[in-house]
């Protein structure tokens, strides 16, 4: 965990209202772990006055990038800025993904939209390579495809229009892959990042299946170190359950320690 | 140059700590901020048992500031003291332990059992939480009740008592005489004021447990006046915070009346803050030729 000021290498509009931001941060980038998070000030906004997180897409020498959508005024004065411009970001932060072992799992990712960006580095660093599932409500919500097809994983696309790929939604897929090989069940693990609905669906999935998965948790943030306790979610304990941090013990938790029931 | 000051029997190096609930336990941010800097450390407040909090969602961020409504969720007291206090006490500068109860006794149990802890800085008593229940503002906003709690504690321990008082009463003097009279060493103003948002599209409230406390620079000018009240009705020293976010704010509320100053919602955004703010302090003090912090406390002129 380190605060440094790191600068706008490119921030590019990508499809849609999806942008890619690059950014220069020689002493954060190394450090970086698959499913961390940069939680970034955005210095334009002067009356909004917290951090954002933004799930850390790629590594590349001295940078990281970020893969992010517009929804509101914190990204959308982050989509104006320009190369040269400076941020102050905190990463990296929290709890990320289990890399499989060599001769492990085959590893399913399942991902929801930008939830895709978050586990690049997982395929990148993973040394079996294994099918992402993605889905999205249209073409446009399909990101990074063509950096997961480049590692060489199997891409299995779905759109809830039919646009682009298989029509429906990304658990359906999933469901099919995980039913046809129903013997070789024991070498697979799911990791999951995207919205919370289907984050829940895939942990049903895991559960009805007996697969191990990890689910990358999106929940509302504040300070992103563990002071303020604002990101929690319920997660089971050892004679019942408690609030945990999205920002620290996660944002990646074992799926079936999560506590649906009592989540929203 | 002279930046100490004193909080009772408690000698601080610098007048400016972090206020409780935007910090942690410290160790949290030990990787980003130089902790020995600080004048004291002050952790999020601690009730005997462990306490769950409130469903989420638990803050929104709002015009200059933010709502939060977290329910005090925390370790309880052997909690803390097993998973928080090796590391606290190794610290080189106090630690102040801010803690609350739902009755009398409870507070009185609580200060107890950090009176028995030993090398605690001071105990900050937390009467003005607006998030839960039972406890926290029931007690800051009865004069009575204030009284006793306090009156409780002092007997309880021999170490510091700060008082956190609630803003939200009509009139603050009359409850910062009464801590003071019931035996408090100094006060804390101000606390979050109560506040509500809601989300226009799905017409819900932004906060789960639908009200919650207000903090950060929107709240500044009002946290200024109370202390400015609250100055002028007791002797004991004054913890100043709600807005801090630069050495600027926090000579404003030195001389409003504040001995020291506390950096709160700030510390989410920008953890370099308190020590900004000391560095600041320094500089404010050199460019006016100041050599005592303490000649800053309550020197506006009102030309009154």
């Amino acid at each position: 965990m380190l605060e440094q000021t790191v600068q706008i290498v490119s921030n590019e509009r990508d499809t849609d209202f999806y942008f890619r931001l690059v950014l220069r941060a020689p002493q954060i980038a190394p450090l970086i772990q698959p499913g961390q998070f940069a939680h970034i000030r955005v210095t334009p906004l002067k009356d909004a006055l917290l951090r954002r997180p933004f799930s850390i897409f790629q590594v590349a020498g001295d940078t990281f990038s970020i893969l992010y959508k517009t929804v509101g005024k914190g990204t959308e004065a982050l989509s104006r800025m320009r190369a040269g411009e400076e941020l102050s970001a905190i990463a990296p932060l929290g709890h990320g993904f289990t890399v499989p072992e060599s001769c492990g799992e085959i590893p399913l990712l399942v991902a929801g939209g930008y939830g895709m960006a978050a586990m690049f580095l997982l395929a990148q660093r993973a040394p079996q390579k294994g099918i992402v599932f993605v889905g999205g409500r249209k073409r446009v919500d399909i990101l990074c495809e063509k950096e997961f097809a480049a590692l060489g994983w199997d891409v299995r696309v779905t759109t809830e229009d039919g646009s682009h790929g298989e029509k429906g939604l990304v658990t359906q897929p999933l469901l099919a892959e995980i039913g046809s090989r129903k013997s070789e069940i024991g070498n697979r693990k799911l990791f999951a990042c995207g919205p919370t609905p289907m984050l829940k669906a895939v942990g049903k999935i895991a559960e009805d299946f007996n697969v191990p998965a990890e689910l990358s948790m999106d929940e509302h943030m504040c300070c992103g170190v563990g002071v303020c306790l604002t990101c929690v979610i319920p997660v089971k304990t050892g004679d019942g359950w408690e609030y945990q941090r999205t920002c620290t013990e996660g944002p990646v938790f074992d799926s079936r320690n999560i506590l649906w029931e009592t989540a929203k | 140059m002279n930046l100490s000051v004193q909080i009772g029997k408690l000698t601080i190096q610098n007048p400016v700590t972090v206020a409780s609930g935007t910090f942690g336990y410290a160790v949290e941010y030990s990787r980003l901020v130089h902790l020995s800097q600080l004048g004291a450390v002050t952790v999020k407040g601690i009730r005997l048992n462990p306490v769950r909090g409130n469903p989420t969602p638990r803050t929104a961020e709002a015009a200059s500031g933010m709502l939060n409504a977290i329910g005090l969720q925390g370790p309880g007291a052997d909690g803390f003291i097993k998973k928080y206090w090796p590391f606290l006490k190794e610290l080189k500068v106090p630690t102040i332990i801010n803690i609350w109860g739902t009755t009398v006794e409870e507070y009185a149990e609580v200060a107890r059992r950090f009176d028995a802890l030993g090398g605690v800085g001071a105990l900050e008593l937390n009467v003005s939480c607006p998030n839960i229940k039972e406890g926290g503002a029931q007690f800051g906003t009865d004069l009575k009740l204030l009284a006793q709690v306090v009156a409780a504690c002092r007997k309880a321990t021999t170490l510091p008592l700060i008082t956190k008082m609630s803003p939200n009463v009509v009139s603050i003097a009359p409850f910062a005489k009464a801590a003071e009279d019931a035996g408090s060493d100094a006060l804390a103003i101000t606390n979050s004021y109560p506040a509500m948002a809601i989300d226009i599209e799905t017409r819900k409230p932004k906060l789960a447990n639908i009200t919650g406390g207000l903090t950060g620079p929107a709240i500044k000018p009002i946290a200024i006046k109370l202390i400015w009240e609250a100055a002028q009705a007791v002797k004991i020293p004054i913890i100043g915070m709600g807005g801090i976010q630069n050495a600027d704010d926090a000579i404003e509320f030195l001389m409003a009346g504040a001995t020291a100053v506390a950096v709160g919602t700030a510390n989410f955004y920008e953890p370099q803050t308190p020590l900004q703010v000391i560095a600041g302090i320094r500089e404010f003090m050199e460019r006016k030729k100041i050599s005592d912090v303490r000649e800053i406390t309550g020197s506006v002129q009102t030309g009154r």
